[in-house]
């Protein structure tokens, strides 16, 4: 309550003065800034980075599995002692894969994807003034920042980074003995994944807090968009699974130095008795993965409701089923937390328990293909706008479709014993999370763009950008299948030693290059992104003619958003193409009175005076025709 | 306010990218070692300079169309006529996907699809091969008709200015045949599944007809068969020393008979049940031609029960290939060796692997048996003559 007061005192100081109550200073406005919208931009800024050095080490590591007996010079320029007579050394390799999957599960898609737009859209989209608490909001990326930067400090590390795959299993990750990487990369690694759940945990409180308490008159939880659900709900499955994590993490750093046992036992290390007893690695695992299943949906939820959006704005059509899709968000929400187990089908778990998270994670099918098919209907007969967002967004469906008929798949216990840990595992959550999940977070970037930068990005780079990562991004996944059903498993080094999979060995080269493609097509978007930060065309008001509050407010970015009252909200934000309206679509602010020519009765379905008027209206007409 | 605003994003974005390239510069000072890379430094500054040339004029040729789409569209817009349509465009570029993505998918599925595993070598195989058939068929359909109806919406509804978008908010009924037919659907998938696994799984509870200690570590699998009592010795993690390798408990009557063996022999149609343990990290036992996989796990001995239908020599002919193997993986990230951590799986007859089985170490070796003092209680000969009797059936 408290701060909502200190807001409305901001707005009269606004209105009056056109003055901040505080001083602006270059470090309060540009560094340390508590402006949600600068936070958003800091956000995206820093996962784009992140973005960007993960993908060069996928490209570090392909070369290795393309060539695994070339030598490349510039390797060991590159990389020093960790690329020996130009070979990336097996244990650099574990490194790779491990800090590409960690950077770019936790770094890029779930801070840099939902710290962007819960960040810029919901305040924006409810019709608030800033996060419930700014202050936190701001400690929450400077927190995101210190977990990058100890995150990447693991490469200047003698031993190398961590290297036990980005799920940490232990004893592997426990013992500093059992490979370089559990060494002091490890260390490192638990330090930044700490201060990350940290940020995770301040950004998500806020956003909750925000959505439940700050919403402006007439935003009810009904008219917002399905953007800001899914932010919501992202952020509700954060603060309840992230705290786990880090519980998982304490006692891990317990086993590592204070010579505790909750993961370890019997264990015999290059041929020493080890001291500890009575702990179980499978421990971990379900601590690990009743974060890790959830967090696979933090990863796509946002996705799906930037794509929502998208799509429903450039088809001029409203989202179709939008109760539906609330109700599947939260269906996914609510199931994500009782599936965890598929992680762990053949770990020795009881069988039974086995079969029970197989119906669970069955179950967790259908909503979202209750999903898929509301935004196929939503396509369907509209009046399609090819902006590069909207097809990012298609590109979205299309990868959630190919990776998630390969879920049914895993889901199913019996499968999974000859797919765990194969290509196949590789091929699905890259195309799921790795494509789709990266595809919803640049359709919001090309999307909110003008509403952040205050300019337009290029559209025929965009194009081109989309075409290029579309194609590659299937190019190389779509093989890795087949791999896996050859039983190839992942995270090898090298396929050389096994007579069976040398014949991939050209399908590897392929892959490789397909990646190198797509990678060297993001130089267009960075170029496109950065290039219109500064000289792209100026934005108009409301570009793509939406619906959604975040448009009505002024170009020029003001802390608080809106100069003088915020707007109130009187409608569903899916009205496009109403059939009685002159234009297109009718943003939220405008009352039903202005557009008596276009309601209907449902829309006043809990609104009896709303119904009455619009009766005698309706009534009025028809007297009208008669009389003609 | 305005001079604000222009430093605003420009200098944390130029300082961003300052510390990225300082970054990547710091990264190629780590010291380097390979003296072979220091011999041919110039080939290989030549190799990147030439990649780089090559990108450049990539870049150079995207800008040039750019620039001359941008030319066409301004004239076609000062001669009054419209620019270049790029929804038209778009939408065809997706009717053009859709034709390529379903070719080319076909392709993938048929030609590398070709090269996935052979028929199931064991019992319970055959009813996951089933499943994975039920299963492709079910959401191949499901595959084609969405990306279909996808890119065919995308294509057919591509946007003008003469049109106006369907108002179509929602269709309960649709959305509850939606809704409840992929849940018929799943439920299916989800029972035969359940019954599958627990009849796999099961199996693995029941005493095999022949145990089989398989224990993993860094980066090695060892095998171990249980001698003429047909039962494997207990284990004790603390006994472990260099001539012991598995802690074996000798106070166990059951371990003075154990073998040792290199390669994992079982024979055909007979029940094996494989004890799976680790030593000091989790691996896992993937035997992918059985339809097989099991994780090692320190602390935690797991077991999986399955019966071998195709003998190697058969299998060898199915295959076509004359040098096949089977093998048993790792397929559990345990290190620098993970990637190469094989052992040869051969399904034999039952007389060779009564033959093989004679022919195998006892696990309590000389110089074992020096370490625990127990070479007077149980002389040589009498366990290699007892060896015969392993096959125990
Ligand atoms: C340029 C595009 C990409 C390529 C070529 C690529 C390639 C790969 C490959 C081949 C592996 C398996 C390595 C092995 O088994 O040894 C892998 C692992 C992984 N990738 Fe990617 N990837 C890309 C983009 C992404 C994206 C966008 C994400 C974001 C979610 C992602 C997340 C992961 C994760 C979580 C792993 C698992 C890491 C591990 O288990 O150690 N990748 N990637
Ligand atoms: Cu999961
Ligand atoms: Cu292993």
């Amino acid at each position: 309550m408290s701060t909502l007061a200190v807001h409305d005192h901001g707005v009269v100081h606004h209105e009056e003065s056109h003055e901040h109550h505080h001083k602006a200073t270059f470090l309060n406005t540009y560094v340390f800034s508590q402006d949600h919208k600068y936070i958003a931009k800091q956000f995206l800024v820093t996962g784009i980075i992140m973005a960007f050095i993960a993908m060069s080490l996928s490209i570090l590591f392909r070369i290795q599995l393309a060539y695994p007996e070339k030598s490349f010079p510039f390797l060991t320029t590159l990389l020093g002692h960790f690329a020996p007579n130009g070979r990336i050394s097996a244990d650099f390799y574990m490194s790779l894969v491990t800090i590409h999957g960690t950077i770019m599960v936790f770094f890029v898609l779930t801070a840099g994807l939902s710290g962007t737009f819960a960040n810029l859209l919901i305040p924006l989209q409810i019709g608030a003034r800033d996060m419930a608490s700014p202050f936190v909001n701001m400690l929450s990326y400077w927190f995101f920042l210190m977990a990058s930067i100890v995150m990447l400090s693991s490469f200047f590390v003698q031993s190398g980074p961590a290297s036990g795959g980005w799920t940490i299993y232990p004893p592997l990750s426990a013992l500093p003995k059992s490979m370089p990487g559990s060494g002091m990369g490890m260390t490192l690694w638990l330090v930044s994944m700490v201060m990350f759940i940290a940020s995770q945990l301040m950004g998500g409180i806020n956003y909750i807090s925000t959505v439940l308490n700050m919403r402006t008159k007439g935003m009810d939880l009904w008219k917002m968009p399905l953007t800001v659900w899914a932010l919501f709900l992202t952020a509700v499955l954060g603060v309840l699974s992230f705290p786990v994590l880090v519980a998982g993490v304490v006692l891990l750093i317990f086993d590592r130095s204070a010579g505790t046992s909750f993961y370890l036992s019997d264990i015999v290390l290059n041929g020493s008795v080890q001291p500890y007893e009575g702990g179980s690695p499978i421990l971990f695992q379900h601590l690990f993965w009743f974060l890790g299943h959830p967090e696979v949906y933090i990863v796509i939820m946002p996705a799906m409701g930037l794509s929502s959006e998208v799509l429903s704005v450039n088809s001029r059509k409203p989202i179709f089923g939008y109760h539906a899709m609330v109700y599947s968000l939260i269906g996914i929400s609510v199931l994500s937390f009782i599936v965890w187990g598929h992680h762990m089908f053949v770990t020795g778990m009881n069988p039974f328990l086995g079969g029970v998270f197989m119906i669970t994670t069955l179950i967790i099918a259908v909503p979202s293909a209750v999903k898929t098919f509301n935004w196929l209907a939503t396509l369907w007969r509209g009046n399609i706008r090819f902006t590069p967002a909207m097809l990012f967004a298609i590109g979205m469906v299309s990868f959630f479709i190919s990776g998630g008929l390969t879920g049914i798949f895993l889901g199913n216990a019996a499968l999974d014993i000859n797919l765990h840990d194969t290509y196949f595992v590789v091929a699905h959550f890259h195309l799921v999370m790795g494509s789709a999940a990266i595809f919803g977070m640049l359709a919001g970037v090309y999307h909110w763009f003008p509403k952040m930068f205050r300019r337009m990005m290029d559209e025929r780079l965009g194009y081109l950008h989309f075409w290029l990562t579309f194609i590659g991004a299937y190019l190389v996944f779509f093989p890795m299948h087949f791999m896996g059903l050859e039983g190839v498993p992942r995270r090898y080094y090298a396929f050389t030693e096994f007579e069976s999979m040398k014949h991939w060995l050209t399908v590897n080269v392929f892959i490789t290059w397909s990646a190198i493609m797509a990678g060297i097509a993001q130089l267009a978007f960075a170029y496109n992104f950065i290039h219109s930060i500064f000289w792209g065309k100026k934005t108009v008001q409301n570009p793509w003619n939406s619906n959604t509050l975040e448009w009505t407010a002024p170009i020029e970015h003001h802390h608080g958003n809106w100069i003088g009252e915020i707007p109130t909200v009187y409608r569903w934000p899916y009205d496009y193409s109403k059939p009685g309206h002159d234009e297109d679509f009718i943003p939220q602010h405008i009352p039903f009175s202005q557009t008596m020519s276009s309601n209907l009765p449902h829309d006043f379905e809990d609104n009896p005076g709303g119904l009455a008027e619009h009766t005698k209206w309706t009534d009025a007409q028809k007297a009208n025709e008669a009389v003609k | 306010m305005g001079f604000k605003h222009l430093i605003n994003s420009k200098k944390t974005l130029s300082l961003f990218a300052a510390f990225v390239l300082f970054g990547t510069n710091l990264m190629a000072q780590t010291p380097a070692q390979g003296d072979a890379a220091t011999v041919d430094k110039g080939a290989m500054w030549t190799g990147i300079a030439y990649y780089v040339l090559l990108f450049l004029v990539a870049a150079v040729c995207v800008a040039i169309v750019g620039k001359i789409l941008r030319v066409y569209d301004l004239t076609q817009k000062m001669q009054g006529k419209k620019g270049i349509n790029w929804n038209g465009v778009m939408g065809i570029c997706c009717a053009i996907f859709i034709v390529a993505g379903i070719y080319g998918a076909y392709w993938s599925l048929t030609v590398q699809g070709a090269m996935k595993l052979p028929e199931s070598a064991s019992a319970h195989g055959g009813s996951i091969d089933d499943m994975f058939t039920t299963t492709t068929i079910l959401t191949l359909i499901v595959f084609v008709i969405t990306q279909i109806c996808l890119f065919g919406f995308a294509f057919v509804y591509r946007g003008s200015d003469k049109r106006k978008a369907h108002f179509l908010p929602h269709n309960n009924t649709i959305e509850k045949v939606w809704t409840i037919i992929p849940a018929i659907v799943l439920t299916i998938l989800v029972v035969f599944g359940f019954f599958t696994w627990q009849r796999v799984e099961n199996s693995s509870q029941q005493k095999g007809d022949i145990n089989i200690d398989v224990t993993g570590h860094q980066f090695a699998w060892e095998i171990r068969y249980p001698g003429a009592d047909g039962e494997l010795g207990s284990l004790n993690f603390r006994l472990t020393t260099a001539a012991n390798k598995l802690g074996v408990d000798f106070k166990d009557r059951h371990s003075f008979d154990d073998l040792s063996a290199d390669t994992l022999v079982v024979p055909v149609d007979k029940s094996i049940r494989l004890n799976i343990h680790a030593q000091d990290v989790i691996h896992s036992v993937y035997m992918p031609h059985f339809r097989l996989q099991q994780n090692a796990v320190p602390g935690l001995p797991t077991f999986f029960k399955f019966v071998p239908t195709i003998t190697t020599a058969k299998m060898r002919m199915i295959t076509g290939n004359a040098n096949f193997e089977y093998l048993l993986y790792c397929n559990k990230i345990c290190g620098s060796g993970h990637w190469n951590m094989q052992k040869v799986v051969r399904v034999v007859s039952q007389a060779e692997y009564q033959d093989w089985i004679t022919k195998q170490k006892p696990y309590l070796s000389d110089q074992l048996r020096k370490e625990l003092h127990v070479a007077d209680s149980k002389p040589a000969n009498q366990v290699s003559a007892s060896n015969r009797l392993a096959v125990n059936n």
